[in-house]
């Protein structure tokens, strides 16, 4: 009997399994459900709730940007795809083991890393990442202890990016508007007590090269309660350099510009004068040392380089002028960027640019392996890139098992033989019904005081509602 | 004689949609709807289109426009031109779908569903 082709392979169910529920997981689950008529997927979490930074990163006055779990637990729902909270993989789990399991597998968790500024008094009390402040007020189990001393009056950020623009609007917003957010009952309590009144975000570079997106810039400027303080030299030939600059960027530096240098009308004087809390732009500064009280304990000021331009446009570099300047604050942020990590020494792993080498999702010189999202690109972009990169590596496995580059004429046992091995080894992992259970949980504590959820705050906690 | 009554069809507006892989798709969507309803209404298949529903905080409901038809699309408020401004692709004659309503002059218009050119990568966050 001569086999018809593709009979062979049709024979056996292509099971791929992906590593991590964040925008990546997700979005590279259902564009292989899609395209591909029965390859099953598995996802496994390493948190017992899923969906990654949608959770744990976006700000909670950002509501309508976690629409796109809606469209995650269809995926999840999806009769092809499985979800496996809890399942620490290179812990409770080895990559190795679940390439034996399946035909293919997908890295695609994130960036939980931060890069460390590499300056004197980094350790200070007072100190903190954006990683873990936002990990703070979005209730992230590893940050739930950091409670972070608010009690001082200016509050440095350094790093001018979307993330920088978050904190510095939780920690300048009405709690008016906080309080109808999913931000933690810890966090909205100490914001309550915060006295911090002055935000100062720095920069190392211009006004040209700030890395923050519009829709953040224009927040800040209309935020309630709250009114800009920049340096007006720091604007010096700002206004020339416009006319070359592409659209986003110019409408960007334009919005900039009217902030620090327009004549306010009567009702944005008005509002101006209202105010009571004040934020504003530093650039041109390098963080150099945070500066510690009497006893070298606490955070007191950090001090600044001061820097220049050499080049222009988005490929200026700074450089150090040899001046420094010292600003008083008790308490620094940093927030220069997220960071990637390997889970397991069998993975290639650039340790310089802190990614899996790949291309187009395909991991170099390890057959069977992919990866998508933020451990594929570095920890840039928003939501929506991420869906396009994931949406690739999704176009390059579905590739593979159609030109047969990946072998799928053996038969895989998929996640029946690693739930058997995790068993084994103790670990309960969460399904997606049992998420459930913890969403509704969560959205009915939430509601009691008029907040979209309250978060449960515990690993221990969100396992043990999982169970009842 | 059956008097032949206006039906709802009637007051319908039709869209030609270009998908990413150039073909066209037609569709009718109601007077008022936006172009985000008429591609979740008629079930058509874009990839990740209108990710956060309508709510004017991702750009994936990117659609590139004719001239003639772009003029007579309305006016853009700066928070569209601020989601835009993160699109793929973007060009003179972009709009965000889920901001635009039909109306009967409209009837006809063709709108086209970009390509995702991954590697023009925004590196948008972070890094100061
Ligand atoms: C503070 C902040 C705010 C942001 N705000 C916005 C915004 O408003 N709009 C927008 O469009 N984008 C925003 N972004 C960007 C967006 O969050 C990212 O583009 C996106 O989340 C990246 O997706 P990812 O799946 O690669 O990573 P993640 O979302 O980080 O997902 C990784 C997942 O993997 C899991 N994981 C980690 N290690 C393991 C392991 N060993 N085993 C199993 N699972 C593991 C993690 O728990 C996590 O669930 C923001 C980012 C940050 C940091
Ligand atoms: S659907 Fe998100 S901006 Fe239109």
């Amino acid at each position: 009997f001569a086999d018809s082709p593709g009979v062979r392979f049709s024979s056996c169910t292509p099971k791929v399994c992906i590593v991590g529920s964040g925008p990546a997981g997700f979005y590279t689950a259902q564009h292989l459900l899609k395209t591909h008529q029965n390859v099953h997927v598995d996802i496994y979490e390493r948190l017992p709730v899923p969906f990654g930074l949608v959770r744990f990163g976006v700000a909670p006055d950002h509501p309508e940007v976690k629409n796109v779990i809606n469209t995650f637990t269809q995926t999840a729902k999806h009769s092809r795809c499985r979800f496996y909270g809890n399942v620490n993989v290179g812990k409770d789990v080895s990559v190795g083991e679940l390439k034996q399991a399946y035909h293919a597998v997908v890295l695609s968790y994130g960036a939980e890393g931060n890069r460390s500024m590499g300056v004197p008094g980094e350790g200070l009390a007072g100190v903190y990442s954006a990683k873990d402040f936002v990990g703070w007020y979005n209730g992230h189990p590893s940050c739930r202890e950091l409670n972070p001393d608010l009690n001082c009056e200016t509050a440095v950020i350094l790093g001018q990016g979307n993330v920088a623009l978050d904190v510095a609007r939780v920690l300048l917003s009405p709690i008016d508007i906080l309080k109808k957010t999913d931000i933690t009952q810890p966090a909205l309590e100490a914001l309550v007590r915060s006295q911090i009144r002055r935000v100062l975000i720095v920069g190392r570079r211009g006004p040209v090269q700030v890395a923050c997106t519009i829709k953040e810039l224009r927040e800040m400027v209309n935020l309630p309660g709250t009114k800009s303080e920049m340096v007006e030299a720091d604007f010096d030939g700002v206004t020339e350099a416009l006319k070359d600059l592409p659209r986003p960027r110019k409408r960007l530096t334009e919005l900039l510009l009217k902030t620090a240098l327009d004549t306010p009308g009567d009702k944005e004087q008005q509002r101006r004068h209202q105010a009571s809390r004040t934020w504003g732009f530093r650039f041109f500064r390098s963080p150099s040392e945070v500066l510690a009280d009497a006893d070298g304990n606490k955070t007191v000021g950090i001090r600044l380089a001061v820097t220049r331009l050499e080049g222009s446009g988005e490929g200026a570099r700074a450089v150090l002028t040899g001046e420094v300047e010292d600003v008083t604050c008790g308490l620094v942020i940093s927030s220069i960027g997220y960071k990637s990590h390997p889970i397991d020494p069998s993975v290639p792993f650039d340790t310089r640019r802190a990614v899996i080498p790949n291309t187009m999702g395909r991991v170099k010189q390890a057959t069977g392996l992919y990866c998508s999202g933020w451990l594929k690109t570095g920890p840039t972009g928003v939501i929506a890139t991420t869906m396009n990169n994931s949406f690739d590596t999704a176009r390059s496995l579905v590739e593979d098992m159609e030109s047969e580059a990946l072998d799928l004429s053996s038969v895989k046992t998929g996640s029946e033989v690693i739930s058997a091995l995790l068993e084994e080894r103790g670990v309960k992992s969460v399904s997606f019904s049992d998420w459930e259970k913890i969403d509704s949980v969560e959205m009915s504590r939430g509601e009691a005081s008029g907040k979209p959820r309250e978060k449960i705050l515990t690993v221990e906690e969100m396992i043990q509602v999982a169970r009842t | 004689l059956i008097p032949s009554f206006p039906q709802g069809s009637n007051n319908k507006v039709t869209v030609h949609f270009i998908n990413r892989d150039g073909d066209k798709i037609t569709a009718k969507g109601a007077p008022g709807d936006t172009l985000l309803d008429v591609v979740l209404n008629e079930d058509l298949d874009f990839d990740g289109f209108g990710a956060c529903e309508g709510t004017l905080a991702c750009s994936t409901c990117h659609l590139i426009f004719e001239d003639e038809v772009f003029k007579k699309l309305g006016p853009v408020t700066d928070e569209e031109m601020d989601m835009l401004d993160l699109a793929y692709g973007l060009t003179d004659t972009s709009r965000l779908g889920c901001q635009i309503c039909l109306s009967k002059s409209l009837d006809g218009m063709v709108a086209r569903v970009p390509e995702s050119v991954t590697d023009i990568r925004q590196s948008k966050d972070e890094s100061a």
